[in-house]
């Protein structure tokens, strides 16, 4: 589904990914896991279309087209999804109104008809039930005032109306109470299905309790250092990151 | 960023589709201004003597006065002498019924979405089309005719109720209060009367739609809303004109006067041609509105959506003279390629216990120039005055300008005043955010701009809530390549 090769990004002028390698099928949970500052926004961002981040070499292949070519408007449309770490607020446009009118567009893309209704209403409120979030937060405006936990959820329950293929979550569970973060994998895991693939960046193992990934990968200063499975993320757990920056930094002194 | 950048270079590309030029036979007098200018015009409307009368005071006043210069507007001098202050279409009588409205004006109307034929209207919307500076049709006339309602032309209202014309005429807008308010005083043509008898809730919006379309023409029309005690009316005003490469001068004058627990809701969607890209044509749009709730317990609310005009300039005001009268002021104005704007409303308080709104929104956009102007007076006499004032900038590229200028003068030490104000960027982040979801660049500026006006857009009357929500879409459409 996904195929990320050497891929470099710059911001300003400081490069912040110095050649990443990734591959995502389809069915398959990644976790991206790392330091602060390591550059796992950037990616995500890079990944939904972000252009104040200068894509400097390297490629992305997504469903075999050239994603870097792709409007971000036009990967939402053919299913790439983020769930935005600091969610933005838009005052004064209603949540349902914004979702409907994202709904739209992705459908219209798929060659559907605009979505009626009533059937918009049952498909928010069935959203609604399994993600337990407020009827009052939906007819809110976007995120305006929300509470961070609030904006997490927000973000979920756009991932669950809109049902992207890639769904790329960044630090959704950071600001998530306990409770709150058993709902938001709740719903993640029904929506995990054999055609739709999860990018799961985080800090910390506890998601990945819930939401059990494939794979996880450690980024650290711009690299993926290190690849595994699900045990990587206990070991990380327990030693934090520091140790993989010794293992690198001896291994380039090696070379 | 580099969509942002192209996006805001575009947004000035945006087509007037109302630009079209309406091919009919005018009775038109030459250009130019006199004494016997006047004289003719008040006599080509049959006019009672006290009307010449007024007029001429009105010219002999403007004749003294300077155009004002403070507005924070640039344009090339006016040439008074060059316009032409009458024109009419074409008719052998005034028409009794729509059949007998030239077929021509109503296709006209028809092309911009406003059909006359009162089977098609909307259903609770009465109409007064206002072509260049004459009343072409009212609709429902009768009907409201029914409540006591007078809802007619100003000059069927001169002719046919002249002590309610000499009673208001100029008690709110004196002939004396301004350049472009004297002129229109000593000039005008036509316009929209509405009386609503004591107690009578008018059952439908009232609305009048005025049209410039002659070479030259100025168009000087006044309005007059009179709500007598316990009445409640809501009236909406909107205006296109065509593309023309001169500038046209747009000089109104509206004067509302509410008595004893009436109200009055005056709404307008003002879509005046803005002028070419490089700043060429367009409407000047000068304009005096006035309210006066003299009443007690009675309220006067102004409603605006300006996409509108070369340049706009008006500041629809309250005097709250009543004890416990309400004024508001809600305001959208969007100004983009060469378009200013410098609008905003004066609030005076004079009666016990009045209290005021101010919501004003400004988006600027291309190389709009928009500018927020306004006055919160309380007065000695006005105990427990109330003021809440909420001034907001949104700047959409960085060749725009937005301005505030608020101006507050307090007599009075019981006065509660809140004022606040935000200027702010469409940011790259909320653009993003939209785009990720999969709204095209384009639908991202309007939801977001939508978003930013809702708390005007939701003081609207429905139907024009959806008109101004579209207006405003359209107006920024060609905002990305
Ligand atoms: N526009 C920018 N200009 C300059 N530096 C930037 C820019 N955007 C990101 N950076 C830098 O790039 C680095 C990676 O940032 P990024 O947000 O991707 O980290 P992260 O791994 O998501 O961190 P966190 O865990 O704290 O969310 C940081 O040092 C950040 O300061
Ligand atoms: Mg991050």
């Amino acid at each position: 589904m996904l195929e990320i090769k050497d891929l470099h990004v710059k911001a300003g002028d400081k490069e912040i990914l110095h050649g990443i390698n990734l591959k995502v099928k389809a069915g398959e949970v990644h976790s991206i896991m790392g330091p602060n500052g390591s550059g796992k926004s950037t990616l995500a961002q890079v990944l939904a279309g972000r252009e104040s981040y200068e894509v400097t070499a390297g490629q992305i292949t997504y469903e075999g087209k050239d994603l870097l070519q792709i409007a971000p408007e036009d990967r939402a449309r053919l299913g790439i999804f983020m769930a935005f770490q600091y969610p933005v607020e838009i005052p004064g446009v209603s949540n349902t109104y914004f979702l409907k009118a994202a709904l739209n567009a992705i459908r219209k893309e798929r060659g559907e008809e605009e979505v009626d209704a009533l059937d918009f209403l049952n498909l928010v409120k069935e959203k609604m039930e399994l993600l337990k979030i407020d009827e009052k937060l939906i007819s809110r405006p976007v995120n305006e005032g929300f509470s961070g936990g609030e904006k997490k959820r927000n973000e979920i329950f756009q991932l669950a109306v809109l049902e992207p293929k890639l769904a790329i979550l960044d630090e959704t569970d950071s600001g998530l109470d306990i409770d709150a973060l058993k709902v938001v994998a709740h719903g993640v895991n029904s929506l995990r299905s054999k055609d739709r693939a999860f990018i799961v960046v985080t800090h910390y193992q506890r998601i990945l309790n819930y939401i059990i990934p494939d794979y996880v990968h450690v980024l650290y200063d711009g690299r993926v250092v290190k690849s595994g499975g699900k045990q990587l993320a206990i070991e990380l757990e327990k030693k934090g990151y520091s140790w993989l920056g010794e293992e690198t930094v001896s291994a380039q002194l090696v070379n | 960023m580099p969509t942002e950048t192209k996006q805001i270079q575009d947004l000035a590309s945006q087509e007037y589709k109302y630009g079209f030029y309406t091919d009919i036979e005018a009775d038109s007098i030459p250009a130019g201004l006199n004494e016997d200018v006047i004289a003719l015009i008040s006599a080509k409307k049959n006019e009672p003597e006290f009307m010449l009368e007024w007029r001429l005071k009105a010219y002999r006043h403007w004749l003294t006065m300077k155009e004002p210069k403070w507005p924070n507007v640039h344009y090339p001098p006016i040439d008074y002498q060059g316009i032409v202050y009458y024109s009419a279409p074409k008719k052998k009588d005034s028409p009794k019924s729509l059949d007998e409205v030239d077929p021509e004006l109503l296709e006209t109307y028809r092309k911009l979405g406003i059909p006359l034929g009162e089977q098609e209207l909307l259903a609770g919307v009465a109409v007064d089309a206002v072509f260049d500076s004459v009343s072409v049709a009212t609709t429902f006339k009768e009907k409201l005719a029914e409540l006591g309602i007078i809802f007619c032309s100003f000059s069927e209202a001169v002719g046919d109720h002249p002590e309610l014309v000499k009673q208001y005429l100029g008690s709110v807008v004196p002939y004396t209060d301004n350049f472009f308010a004297s002129l229109n005083s000593a000039v005008f043509s036509d316009g929209s009367f509405c009386y609503i008898p004591e107690g009578v809730r008018c059952p439908m919006e009232l609305s009048t739609y005025f049209r410039i379309n002659a070479k030259n023409t100025g168009q000087f029309e006044r309005t007059l809303i009179i709500a007598e005690k316990g009445s409640y009316v809501s009236y909406l005003e909107g205006c296109t004109a065509p593309m023309r490469d001169e500038n046209q001068l747009h000089a109104a004058v509206v004067e509302l006067i509410a008595h004893d627990d009436a109200q009055i809701k005056y709404s307008t969607i003002q879509n005046w041609y803005p002028g070419d890209d490089e700043g060429k044509g367009g409407i000047y749009n000068f304009v005096t509105k006035r309210g006066k709730c003299l009443g007690r317990n009675s309220k006067i609310s102004w409603t605006q959506v300006e996409t509108g005009s070369a340049i706009t300039w008006k500041y629809p005001s309250c005097i709250l003279l009543g004890d416990n009268s309400i004024g508001e002021f809600y305001s959208v104005a969007l100004t983009k390629k060469r378009q200013q704007a410098d609008t905003g409303t004066k609030m005076i308080h004079i009666g016990k216990n009045t209290r005021s709104t101010v919501i004003s929104k400004g988006i600027s956009a291309g190389h709009g120039q928009n500018t927020y102007r306004g006055l919160i007076k309380i007065s000695k006499s006005a105990t427990g005055a109330r003021n809440y004032t909420q001034c907001d900038s949104m700047l959409i590229g960085d060749q725009c300008g937005a301005h505030t200028f608020p101006y507050i003068e307090i007599k009075n030490s019981t006065a509660q005043m809140e004022h606040e104000a935000s200027t702010s960027k469409i940011g790259e982040d909320q653009m993003f955010y939209c785009q990720s979801r999969g709204l095209s660049a384009e639908d991202a500026v309007s939801m977001i701009v939508n978003g930013f006006c809702k708390k005007v857009f939701k003081e609207l009357p429905m139907e024009f809530a959806v008109e101004a929500d579209r207006l405003l879409s359209v107006n920024l459409e060609g905002s990305v390549g």
